[in-house]
């Protein structure tokens, strides 16, 4: 069983799960937990199985590394990383302003990881429980309870980005 | 963090992937997980890959040999975590410019020779000696490496050799003076051996 180079994986799912860092974190944290998750990927990777979705391998791990961010923001007394106030497009397909994204960073975080692993990254609802816990319908519920709130707070919400 | 209030007003995912994986590149070195950095670059004999593992420069492919392939058996032959990084070739790359410029007779770089084995790798040793400009026929070489009766394994181990230019195979030619083959092709020999002609 031969694996592609590393560099092909970075290429076919980069942007993927830059999409899928900016919805759990918001924009200015999204590229550390890309940077983690690949580096952790790398690796990790000689030793994947051949048989791995390399997408849903790649999620789990951004999973953990947006965990692993939001403790330390948590911990930290001032917060930073807060989703700016200016308008933004941010990666979100079909989105070209930034209310949408603002909309997503108010969700609470098991209706975001949802919304970020089954409408961006398009995994099926057993591979989202298998990442985040529960099971696949209460991973489908998250995900259709993010999306109605993410239709009924937008256009025209606003609010703080904290999650 | 690097959130620059430009990045916030006119993003482009595919800037800030770029950005990314140069970092990761450089993220990977550090964290000694860089088994195998290559580049591309321009040359008179057309697109070359170079690549090199933590011990040396093990790659040199001209893009007739499909520079794809060429990182695919990398990752086969020596490890999968390869990622383009061309930090760790700026001295090969910067060699070759100086080569194709006429500026530099013989490369000072160090060479992982792991693709090769036995007798192919002897051979690829001892081809440096043959100097610049200068060129021997596959039987001298077979003589030269003490198997004078290896003239077809001599031809082999010069038509597998993993590093072209670098390891001078192109100074190799038939008994009767043609150029032979090549993996950059024959134009690319006779581009190599007119450039060194010309002092």
């Amino acid at each position: 069983m031969s694996m592609p180079p590393f560099e092909i994986v970075v290429a076919q799912h980069g942007g993927t799960v830059l999409r899928v860092c900016r919805v759990l974190l918001g924009r200015q944290d999204a590229e550390d937990a890309w940077s983690e998750t690949f580096l952790a990927a790398l690796r990790a990777y000689p030793d994947l199985p051949g048989t791995a979705n390399v997408e849903a391998w790649l999620v789990t791990i951004a999973h953990r590394k947006a965990i692993d961010v939001l403790r330390a923001r948590r911990r930290q007394p001032v917060p930073v990383g807060e989703i700016p106030e200016a308008p933004t497009a941010l990666g979100v397909p079909g989105a070209s302003d930034g209310e949408l994204w603002q909309a997503v960073a108010a969700l609470p975080g098991k209706q975001r990881q949802a919304v970020a692993y089954h409408y961006v990254a398009g995994l099926p609802y057993a591979d989202i429980a298998a990442i985040t816990g529960g099971t696949a319908d209460a991973a489908r519920r998250a995900a259709a309870d993010g999306l109605a709130n993410l239709r009924k707070h937008y256009p025209g919400a606003t609010t703080e980005g904290a999650p | 963090m690097n959130g620059s209030p430009d990045s916030l007003t006119s993003p482009s995912d595919d800037g800030t992937l770029a950005r990314l994986r140069l970092r990761l590149g450089q993220a990977a070195e550090t964290e000694g997980l860089l088994d195998v950095a290559y580049t591309t670059v321009d040359s008179p004999v057309g697109p070359l890959l170079l690549a090199a593992t933590p011990k040396g420069l093990v790659r040199v492919a001209f893009a007739v040999e499909g520079h794809d392939r060429v990182l695919e058996t990398l990752a086969h032959r020596i490890s999968p975590r390869v990622l383009r990084a061309p930090g760790r070739l700026d001295a090969a790359a910067r060699e070759l410019d100086e080569y194709f410029a006429r500026r530099r007779q013989a490369f000072d770089l160090p060479l992982d020779l792991s693709l090769s084995g036995g007798f192919r790798q002897l051979v690829q040793r001892h081809l440096p000696e043959i100097s610049y400009g200068q060129t021997r026929s596959y039987g001298q070489i077979a003589a030269l490496v003490g198997n004078p009766k290896a003239v077809r394994a001599v031809g082999t181990a010069c038509a597998t050799n993993p590093l072209p230019l670098v390891v001078p195979c192109h100074r190799v030619l038939r008994a009767d003076g043609t150029p032979g083959g090549y993996a950059g092709g024959p134009e690319a020999k006779l581009t190599l051996l007119n450039l060194e002609a010309t002092r």
